[in-house]
């Protein structure tokens, strides 16, 4: 689930410094408010169980917030895969998001950085993400951050 | 994925400008580089231009420079404005007449036609998915990676 970041042309904003780590219970709430905002859909079981399988710090599973003036601006969320579809272990981020008025401050860079390394301190040296493509702006983003198209084809049918 | 000679031109032309926004070039200067006539590359650059991409400097020292936001003006800002990359609004003989096989006369069964436009509208959906996707500024970020590379 990759937020969505609202169209436009807004002023570029200064670098927001952001502490980044993993989450805790805590920040539960924030995190499902900054989803209701992004998403219209408040989840609040569905993050319930996504802080009990990704929070406090698991391994390969990461769970991470930016915190910020003591509060949650934004979350990532990623886990290292082992050998599907025939590849090696790499880091998957499949959540990203930032409060909308947080946005442009570089805190999705930070987030996205701070999960690669500890990607990289499990030996993973390959990040992956599949999100909508008619998703232009965090296709963007992820574009900014220097990911390029991976070599699979993603395919579904009706059933 | 081909894409058209006054396309490449443009999106070259916005990536030299873009590398340096504060600097003016001549229109020769820019042609000679890229070994175009001027002529042919001020009508390009007169599109840009009527776009706001870039900025024309008229008179003696004039010349262009960018004009756009290299964080948000996406590749496929640029090549709609001199191409399209056809998607089709559903598959069909309609469609796949669309298509360059199709338009040079070859006669096909509705369903092979059909089947064809599928395909191609998946492809043709990818690409404009992948030129939305990738800015100026992005571009710019890949071309000093393919500079580090070398």
């Amino acid at each position: 689930m990759i937020s969505r970041k609202k169209s436009g042309n807004p002023p570029v904003r200064k670098a927001v410094q952001a502490r980044v780590r993993d989450a805790r219970e805590g920040d539960l709430e924030q995190v499902i408010e900054i989803d209701t905002v992004v998403t219209g859909l408040r989840k609040a079981e569905y993050w319930a169980d996504i802080l009990l399988r990704y929070g406090d710090g698991r391994r390969q599973r990461h769970f991470l917030v930016a915190e910020a003036a003591d509060r949650i601006e934004g979350f990532v969320i990623g886990e290292v895969r082992d050998w599907e579809f025939g590849s090696a272990p790499c880091g998957w981020v499949f959540a990203i998001s930032v409060r909308p008025d947080a946005r442009l401050g570089g805190l999705g860079t930070q987030m996205l950085q701070a999960i690669c390394d500890c990607f990289r301190r499990e030996g993973v040296s390959k990040l992956r993400t599949i999100l909508s493509r008619d998703n232009p702006l965090v296709l963007s983003f992820f574009r900014s951050q220097g990911m390029m198209a991976a070599p699979f084809i993603p395919l579904e049918k009706d059933l | 994925m081909k894409l058209q000679k006054n396309t490449v031109l443009a999106l070259y032309s916005v990536l030299e400008f873009a590398a340096n926004p504060g600097r003016q070039y001549s229109a020769a200067e820019v042609a000679r580089k890229y070994r175009v006539s001027p002529h042919h590359l001020a009508k390009v650059l007169r599109t840009l231009g009527r776009a706001g991409l870039v900025g024309a400097v008229r008179g003696v020292g004039g010349g262009y420079r960018f004009a756009g936001n290299a964080r948000r003006l996406t590749l496929m800002d640029v090549i709609e404005l001199f191409e399209e990359i056809s998607v089709p609004r559903r598959a069909g003989p309609r469609a796949a007449r669309r298509h360059p096989g199709a338009e040079q006369g070859v006669a096909a069964p509705f369903e092979l036609e059909d089947a064809l436009g599928v395909v191609l509208k998946e492809i043709d959906e990818i690409a404009k998915a992948t030129f939305r996707s990738i800015t100026i500024d992005t571009m710019l970020k890949l071309v000093e990676r393919r500079r580090g590379a070398r």
